[in-house]
């Protein structure tokens, strides 16, 4: 097996609420011994009921947030803070409305000091392997919304991060577009050889994409279960949906996935009271 | 807060036809073009129409004998007094007395506001520190303040541009502090995430998304100059627009007074037309987000 990219060693991340009013700090676990490694050049869905910490674990692996014990390892460097060696692609694009599409895919090399002639000529590169190089001029709010995806995907690339870290890019598209973006994402990862971590609620999306599926658990989040997806669905055929084993592998998640989805609404209805607002201020703290 | 909403909707009135000239702009051949301007013509007639229609009502009325001449002139009648007022060189003096005041000190405030604020709404304890500071002032009424500035820094010029600066101050400053604090959170997180430092995601972050709300304070602020200098040139003046209004009327020159009153209302159009352009020059990206 190839080396190992980023390394989980028994991570925990909690929060501190305060109370109602004045009342004491609450402290309550989004995740929980988070042990799992992911290897170069590989392909890692991350599956969960919503609410489960994804997205905390995302906020963790880019930086922007420090565990509260534990350590990740990139390359077997800790990692203390946000860098170019990891992109991020968020669900609600979130390009930057007054730069144009070429101008947001820029972004990162601006930042990074470039030429403007230099980062320039890179834009259209990425923009192109995304399609979009007639659209290099179109402001953000004059595309479509798999448009925008696909702007931000080739931003996040144009600097070339050794790991894409993506939080449920395409959940905000519809079915067709979605699908035809999942194709595009797989072709960009076979061209590229960039390790990815693909954050998704939904079980096919993971099951399309991902070499290895991990399954979480909510409250507090862990990894349940990494499925191992068979090397036939890995093929360039068109329609892996079609094919038994896809089915089997969907299953198998679909049945893990359940307990957890059955325990989050059990929360959530009121049974615990604790666990439901827990649920509440994670889901917020992980929007933020 | 009232203001501010009022010009959002202001603004949103105008979005439209702003975001269809937009939409114009793409090339067409030249029978269409034709056929474009004569329909912007069109639309313009169509929009002045209601003008010219009171236009007409202040030429008529006071022939008519509806209105009593003497207090209401006929429009033309004001527009010769001002001819007259243009060849004696006084609305000359008058006008860019108040221009002056008003350019100076909007253009001060702006250059010492705007940085202010942003500061302001980045620093998140400076603003906690000055926000008391800040309510207790934007609620005193500038106007209410004009005797002390006049005891403190005399009638001359020096007052006028004060007041100016400061009436202008509130809603530059409380804008660029909401135009900060307002920036999506998610676009900071993006530019982090691309390793931007904290003078990069001021630069090219924090500041081009806060430009539509720094602007909405500007455009504030420019009718608040106005205002205040009318207001301060009627109390103590030897020249100003303001002048011309309340001298006008105590020699009871009631054209003239008329005439002043106008001229306070195309400066003010011309302010807001410069800074309208400005705008649309500076924020070409929100230019069909209205629709």
């Amino acid at each position: 097996m190839s080396s190992v990219k980023i390394s989980f060693e028994h991570v925990r991340k909690e929060f501190v609420t305060r109370g109602q009013g004045s009342g004491p700090a609450d402290r309550f676990p989004a995740l929980e011994d988070i042990t799992l490694d992911v290897h170069t050049g590989e392909f890692l869905a991350l599956v969960g009921p919503s609410g489960c910490g994804k997205s905390t674990l995302l906020d963790l692996l880019g930086g922007l947030t420090a565990p509260t014990s534990g350590r990740i390892l990139l390359d077997g460097r800790r990692i203390t803070g946000p860098a170019r060696d990891r992109g991020i692609v968020f669900q609600q694009y979130a390009l930057f409305p007054w730069r144009t599409a070429l101008e947001n895919v820029e972004f990162g090399l601006d930042i990074a000091g470039l030429k403007a002639a230099q980062r320039r000529e890179i834009a259209r590169h990425f923009l192109d392997l995304v399609g979009l190089s007639d659209f290099a001029r179109h402001y953000p709010h004059e595309l479509s919304g798999g448009m925008k995806q696909r702007v931000a995907i080739a931003r996040s690339l144009a600097y070339d991060p050794e790991v894409l870290l993506m939080d449920e890019p395409f959940a905000a598209l519809d079915a067709q577009t979605r699908e035809t973006l999942q194709t595009e994402l797989l072709g960009i990862w076979r061209a590229t050889g960039k390790t990815i971590v693909f954050i998704t609620h939904g079980i096919d999306e993971a099951v399309v994409l991902g070499q290895r599926v991990a399954v979480m658990t909510s409250l507090p989040g862990r990894i349940k279960e990494v499925v191992d997806i068979p090397v036939s669905l890995r093929g360039e055929s068109d329609d892996v949906r079609s094919l038994p084993e896809f089915g089997h592998v969907r299953h198998e998640v679909w049945n893990l996935l359940r307990e957890e989805v059955q325990k989050a609404q059990q929360g959530q209805s009121g049974a615990s009271a604790s666990a439901h607002r827990a649920g509440r201020i994670l889901k917020e703290l992980a929007h933020v | 807060m009232s203001s501010l909403e009022t010009l959002t909707l202001l603004e949103l009135a105008h979005g439209r036809p702003e975001s269809m000239s937009g939409a114009d702009r793409r090339p067409r051949p030249i029978a269409g073009r034709i056929r474009a301007t004569v329909r912007g013509f069109g639309a313009l007639g169509c929009r002045s129409l209601l003008l010219i229609a009171l236009l007409s009502i202040w030429e008529a009325a006071p022939r008519l004998g509806l209105v009593d001449p003497v207090f209401l002139p006929p429009f033309s009648e004001v527009i010769a007094a001002g001819w007259q007022l243009a060849q004696t060189g006084e609305l000359y003096d008058d006008v860019s007395a108040s221009l002056l005041r008003a350019l100076s000190g909007f253009l001060i405030s702006v250059a010492l506001i705007v940085p202010l604020g942003l500061l302001v709404g980045w620093y998140a304890r400076l603003g906690n520190l000055l926000n008391q500071l800040i309510e207790i002032c934007r609620n005193t009424a500038p106007l209410a303040l004009l005797p002390v500035f006049i005891l403190l820094l005399g009638i001359g010029e020096m007052s006028k541009i004060t007041m100016v600066i400061y009436s202008c101050a509130w809603p530059l400053l409380l804008n660029t502090i909401a135009a900060v604090r307002q920036v999506d959170p998610l676009l900071i997180k993006s530019a982090r995430t691309m390793g931007a430092t904290a003078p990069q995601l001021f630069r090219k972050v924090i500041l081009p998304a806060a430009l539509p709300t720094i602007f909405v304070g500007i455009r504030l602020a420019s009718a608040s100059a106005m205002l205040v200098l009318v207001a301060s040139e009627m109390v103590g003046a030897k020249a100003g627009l303001g002048y011309l209004i309340i001298n006008s009327q105590y020699s009871f020159l009631i054209p003239q007074m008329y005439f002043g009153i106008l001229g306070i209302t195309v400066i003010g159009l011309a302010f807001n037309a410069v800074l309208q352009t400005l705008e649309r020059r500076f924020m070409r990206w929100k230019a069909l987000v209205a629709t």
